[in-house]
């Protein structure tokens, strides 16, 4: 439970994980965003307006579907790094995960990273497939993982250093 | 003796703040800085802020740009290393500037001395190795020194969840974070994104002893039942070299009650905090107050105050412009947003009790 | 222990220079407090309680405790948290209350 140890359940992860039909139609961003807090970056910052927030500043994000295209943008913006890609048509049998990363040293593409859920669990090796610099003095980093599909939905986080 | 129209105590983000917002309209500031530097524990905050000015901003980024606009406002004298040691019934400040008693009279006063971090009763508690969460941050940010090899934090508050995220930035494994209360007390993103990193996270858990020889070498915790027991049976070893306290913070108030103003005893304000009206005016006519000193909040909250202190003061000075209006709007429309949510529920109990302890004294 | 590479931070730490503790010689820099310096060399002892002269070391590090107290070039009671390192500086530790050098 989320307010008792930090990891959300899955019945709190189905109030903001998106449908399988749109997981199937290409990239998306997920914002694991579940209390209400004054801050908007997401809405704000998005270039196709996909997240709003609405009047109050503390409301929760609400995502738009179709307005999404998974750019990914809102990662290494989020300030709370609560924000997540997901593209389950990134190759025949595999998935793209992006995860937002503020440790040191970062992985290499190529590199293989030893991947964590959202509890801090290993859940294996994964290759890096991109890490990008969210922006210009941004010192949040993007960290794309090619991930099986089963995992996409688990993997969030990546062990500093020890690559290989 | 030392004349100004008006004296900010405080260099930290509430007290800028204040200092630039009523030199702006026109008055006449000096601030006083116990430290070398400016910009108090705004400085060494890596992390990235919320609220709307400045989201997504992290603290020390914010703090640079506070700076920057301070030092281009005209009319700010800043007095640094220069603790003030007393307010005087004719309104007559003392400071310590270079090993010198300096006198200071001010028209308006704003106090901005922010808060301390609180201590907490257990056995060993001591013992070197000890500290506060803030003393860690200090530690990384301030000097880039590693504050342990291992350590245990306790409480799961804001302060505790960042700082053990930046522990780990700085290469510090932590043991676990742990919190008395049955709930995590923080943004439940912090708390998540150090769940992600296999950081446990024990809530109603508490400290029951740290122990080791001559410094800390480990600490017992033990689990609480509903009534905050410990139970019986329940005790864990974790071994750490450091054991982080974030277990709240007082209202540094001591030149309120010197200088007399009225204090009320709130819980939800963590401490006594003076009494004020909408204005951030305190019961002595010219003393105005701004950030964690009515209540630790955020630097965000802290910042807004400040704002309005300095608006309030500077319009109470005859620098009553339509500028000051808009100044004073714009600061309570902020602090009315960012104080909107569920996580401020606690503040403004607090907030609604003092008031209500201000109209019990008018009537 | 000092931070090597930082995710997000640069560290500016100043000329390096050598201060002394009880007599020993630790590595310092200018920029960086006594309070910072000695817990970088591992010195977690910083002081003993007057009365049941258990070990004390630091709490708040910004200077609202009293748990740092040292004598610093002979003036007891600094707070060495908020002092930054100078060389050739010598910080003792301190029994009793100390006596004010004038």
């Amino acid at each position: 439970m989320l307010k008792q140890d930090g990891i959300p359940s899955k019945e709190e992860l189905s109030r903001v994980l998106p449908s399988e039909q749109r997981l199937a139609q290409g990239p998306v961003v997920i914002a694991e965003c579940f209390q209400r807090i004054p801050c908007d970056p997401c809405a704000r910052r998005c270039p196709r307006g996909a997240f709003s927030i609405g009047e109050d500043i503390n409301d929760l994000p609400r995502w738009d579907a179709e307005l999404c295209d998974g750019c990914g943008d809102c990662i290494a913006l989020c300030p709370g790094m609560a924000i997540f890609g997901v593209d389950m048509t990134y190759s025949k049998d595999q998935a793209l995960v992006s995860l937002p990363f503020e440790f040191v040293p970062r992985p290499k593409p190529g590199q293989m990273a030893l991947g964590l859920d959202r509890g801090g669990r290993e859940l294996g090796w994964f290759e890096v497939a991109d890490v990008k610099c969210g922006g210009e003095g941004n010192k949040t980093y993007v960290i794309a993982l090619k991930a099986p599909r089963e995992l996409a939905m688990e993997l969030r986080q990546i062990k500093a250093g020890g690559y290989r | 003796m030392r004349e100004t129209e008006i004296l900010v105590i405080g260099g930290g983000p509430a007290g800028i703040r204040a200092a630039i917002t009523a030199a702006e309209l026109g008055a006449e500031v000096l601030l006083c800085e116990r430290d070398g530097w400016l910009g108090g524990q705004l400085i060494k905050q890596t992390g990235k802020f919320f609220g709307r000015e400045y989201a997504g901003q992290r603290g020390f980024e914010i703090c640079a740009d506070l700076l920057a606009k301070l030092h281009n406002t005209a009319k700010i004298d800043i007095w640094l290393d220069c603790p003030v040691l007393g307010i005087y019934e004719d309104g007559v400040v003392s400071c310590q500037k270079k090993d010198r008693l300096e006198k200071i009279k001010p028209q308006r006063m704003i106090i901005a001395t922010g808060a301390a971090e609180n201590f907490l009763a257990f056995a060993g508690n001591d013992l070197p190795g000890v500290i506060s969460a803030g003393a860690a941050e200090t530690l990384m940010h301030m000097s880039g020194v590693v504050p342990a090899q291992r350590a245990l934090m306790v409480g799961a508050g804001n302060i505790g969840l960042t700082v053990s995220y930046q522990m780990i930035q700085s290469g510090v494994e932590v043991a676990a974070v742990i919190e008395a209360a049955p709930q995590i007390g923080g943004y439940l993103v912090h708390a998540s994104k150090l769940a992600r990193t296999g950081v446990p996270i024990k809530t109603g858990y508490t400290i029951q002893e740290a122990y080791g020889e001559g410094k800390v070498e480990g600490a017992r915790i033990m689990r609480l039942d509903e009534t905050w027991r410990p139970i019986p049976g329940s005790e864990e070893d974790i071994a750490c070299d450091a054991i982080c306290l974030a277990v709240g913070l007082n209202p540094l108030a001591e030149l309120c009650w010197q200088a007399g103003c009225q204090m009320e005893l709130i819980r939800e304000l963590s401490g006594h905090v003076p009494l004020t009206d909408e204005n951030l005016q305190t019961t002595i006519e010219g003393i105005y107050v701004a950030g964690d000193i009515c209540g630790p909040e955020e630097a965000t909250t802290a910042m807004a105050e400040g704002k309005l202190a300095g608006a309030n003061a500077a319009a109470s000075l005859g620098y009553d412009t339509e500028q000051a209006q808009a100044a004073r709007l714009a600061a309570l429309a902020e602090l009315g947003e960012l104080r909107a949510g569920p996580m401020s529920a606690r503040i403004k109990t607090g907030l609604d009790k003092l008031r209500e302890k201000g109209a019990a004294k008018h009537a | 222990m000092r931070i090597g590479e930082h995710p997000v931070l640069d560290f500016d730490r100043g000329k390096k220079v050598r201060i002394y503790y009880n007599g020993q010689a630790v590595e310092a820099y200018e920029n960086e407090t006594i309070a910072a310096a000695l817990h970088a060399a591992g010195i977690r002892r910083l002081g003993e309680s007057g009365e049941l002269h258990r070990p004390r070391g630091i709490y708040c590090a910004i200077g609202n405790c009293a748990s740092c107290l040292m004598t610093v070039d002979e003036q007891p009671n600094t707070r060495i948290c908020i002092v930054k390192c100078r060389d050739g500086m010598r910080v003792d530790e301190q029994r009793g209350r100390g006596v004010l050098k004038v």
